[in-house]
């Protein structure tokens, strides 16, 4: 056991594991044995997961951090009565390893000039957003209670009125082009911020991705890095029932973008993706990132809690679950 | 009052019709379990196109099928399909009178808990302002299911406004309303309230409390906001002397802009508009509480209404 955990890791850190480029999902299945192993390679033991990282709390483990946020989502969307939990647990790795791990950024100053920023494009999972924000700083835990009541500040969707966030969301299909808009400013002051939009499969249906990706690639704007969170479903079903996004890679890739396909629950690989999007010049890049809608807890994995709320019961089973990880 | 859903009547008249009528084709924009489409996709699949997050391209498609003699219906959120799409609404479909029904559901601040980016403030507006457009907002889920009748039996672009979650039933099941024709639910001379939409029982209960304190108010269900009914209108600033508009869409440019245009016009006469106040809708848990906070109640529309009849 702990020498096929120790093969499976040597042979992803010298990238001899590849995720492939355009994953096929529809149909494809592994076997038993398959899933124990991709289990072993990606989640038993991240590489990352003993990192230490800054919270408002001071230094924790990331795998702590993770589970720390999972928890406040879960808790957040049963307290609300409503909210995108499968969509919110799908990209707390991602918003995590960027603000926690990546991104230049001051809590204590949300407005600095030279912070770089992030376009929550899939605006229905704020509660993700705001989990994370309120972790590094942005406001007190608390307040996460208040999500969705009337006059608070954390609204369904992302809004400006929270510290932290840096463009208004919701109505999906219109965050890449704020994010042109923001990358272009920044080439214009020359200021060397970045600026990371992340959106959602289905979210590629809309027309207005792709006139902004076309355009980021016109201005050659190396500043912008696209997180695709790529969990292969939307309201209705699969992308792919619904109406069929693959292959995504070739797409962005005929639109100029250089484009990178990771686990997106592989922080490592993540991470790694990031560092090589900040080296490519003269383009803009795309990071495919393969994920599970409602990643985290083995029953809200997939649709199932696409729009409904965990109850009393649920709610309990999937912290538990949490805690036992 | 009974609680009843627009957009499950909405669904079930759209499965009606589909059955009578096998040029109905039904489109929608991933949010087909919301809009009740699925009712219709369950039964005719081969009829139903479920065109993705695609809302722009939804009703270029709608567009080409009635190029083609059929009868589509494309449903998503009002903001989305009214807003997203308006310029598709505007040069396709109204520009060539295309007989394109369009159906806007989760309008006004009905997705309370969604907030300002699922609300919609100003389809009424931007649909109404459209040359060709007809304008239907439905008062409960029985007149929701009329207009879907009538509308499929009717050539022309259509919006048809519904909004999410239950509503008290003012209309038997069966009502039979008129295109075009305010319907007066109470008579009185003091005050015309003209409410529309989810706003109509509202006006209703703010009646009634006038009534206890000795004003008469007359109560117009302005269902068809284009054509309006400006007869309807006339008579009333004649025979009551003032006006208050009610409605869940901003003052401006919806109900009371429209009813304060034809009055101007017909017969001036004081007028006071009850609805959201040139502002974003925002977050909240309860439906109600967020009325409230805009003052779309009957205490509000009570008070509008003792205010305009002190300035006749
Ligand atoms: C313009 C627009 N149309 C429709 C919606 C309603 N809506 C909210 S989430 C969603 C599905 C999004 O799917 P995807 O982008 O795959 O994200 P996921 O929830 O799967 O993470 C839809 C259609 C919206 N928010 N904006």
């Amino acid at each position: 056991m702990e020498d096929l955990r120790g093969h499976a890791r040597v042979l992803k850190e010298l990238k001899l594991i590849d995720y492939g480029e355009s994953p096929q999902f529809k149909g494809v299945e592994l076997t038993e044995l398959g899933k124990f192993i991709t289990n072993l390679t990606i989640e038993d033991e991240p590489i990352l997961a003993g990192e230490m990282v800054q919270t408002r709390s001071g230094a924790k483990p990331l795998g702590q951090l993770l589970k720390d946020l999972r928890r406040q989502v879960l808790h957040m969307i049963a307290n609300a009565g409503s909210g995108h939990l499968g969509a919110s647990l799908s990209i707390v790795d991602i918003l995590a390893i960027l603000y926690f791990m990546k991104m230049q950024h001051d809590p204590i100053n949300p407005d600095w000039e030279e912070r770089d920023r992030l376009v929550l494009s899939k605006g229905h999972a704020a509660p993700a957003l705001y989990a994370v924000l309120s972790e590094a700083g942005y406001f007190p835990k608390e307040e996460l209670t208040t999500l969705r009541e009337l006059g608070g500040r954390l609204h369904g969707h992302p809004d400006t009125v929270t510290p932290g966030v840096d463009a208004k969301t919701g109505s999906l299909g219109q965050g890449l082009s704020m994010a042109v808009g923001m990358a272009y400013a920044a080439k214009l002051d020359k200021a060397s911020h970045r600026v990371y939009v992340v959106i959602g499969d289905g979210e590629l249906h809309e027309g207005q991705v792709w006139e902004a990706a076309m355009t980021a690639a016109h201005y050659g704007l190396d500043n912008i890095v696209t997180i695709i969170d790529r969990n292969k479903y939307q309201l209705t079903g699969t992308t792919e029932e619904v109406k069929g996004v693959e292959p995504i890679a070739d797409k962005w890739r005929a639109f100029g973008w250089n484009v990178l396909n990771v686990n997106g629950h592989d922080h490592f690989a993540v991470l790694d993706a990031l560092e090589v999007c900040e080296h490519t010049h003269g383009k803009p890049s795309v990071i495919i990132a393969a994920t599970t809608k409602g990643k985290g807890v083995s029953f809200m994995e997939g649709n199932k809690f696409s729009r409904s709320v965990p109850n009393a019961a649920q709610l309990k089973q999937a912290l538990e679950e949490l805690d036992r990880r | 009052m009974q609680l009843k859903s627009q957009v499950d009547y909405f669904g079930r008249a759209l499965l009606e019709k589909g059955t009578a009528n096998p040029d109905i084709v039904v489109l929608d924009a991933d949010v087909s379990a919301s809009t009740k489409t699925s009712y219709f996709q369950e039964s005719y699949p081969e009829r139903f196109i479920e065109v993705g997050i695609s809302e722009q391209d939804m009703i270029g498609i709608a567009a080409g099928l009635s190029l083609s003699g059929k009868i589509p219906v494309a449903a998503a959120f009002a903001t989305f399909i009214v807003g997203r799409a308006w310029e598709q609404v505007a040069n396709t479909v109204a520009r060539q009178s295309l007989n394109v029904k369009i159906v806007g559901t989760h309008s006004g601040l009905t997705p309370s808990a969604d907030g300002e980016s699922h609300q919609s403030i100003a389809d009424i507006a931007v649909t109404r302002v459209l040359p060709n457009m007809v304008v239907e907002v439905p008062a409960d889920a029985a007149a929701a299911g009329w207009a879907t009748r009538e509308l499929l039996d009717r050539k022309g672009p259509v919006y048809l406004r519904l909004g999410r979650g239950s509503f008290p039933m003012i209309y038997p099941d069966d009502i039979e309303l008129e295109v075009g024709r305010a319907e007066t639910l109470l008579d009185g001379d003091d005050v015309t309230i003209v409410s529309t939409g989810s706003m109509v029982h509202v006006a209703l209960s703010a009646a009634e409390t006038l009534m206890e304190e000795g004003l008469s108010s007359r109560v117009l269900d302005m269902h068809t906001i284009k054509p309006l009914d400006c007869d309807a209108l006339e008579k009333a600033a004649s025979e009551t002397g003032c006006i208050v508009t009610v409605e869940e869409h901003s003052v401006i440019g919806g109900l009371g802009g429209a009813v304060t245009e034809a009055v101007s016009e017909r017969k001036p006469v004081p007028i006071s508009r009850v609805g959201i106040k040139d502002r974003f809708g925002q977050s909240s848990r309860n439906y109600q509480a967020l009325l409230e906070r805009y003052g779309l109640t009957p205490e509000a529309v009570a008070g509008a209404a003792r205010k305009v009849v002190e300035s006749k």
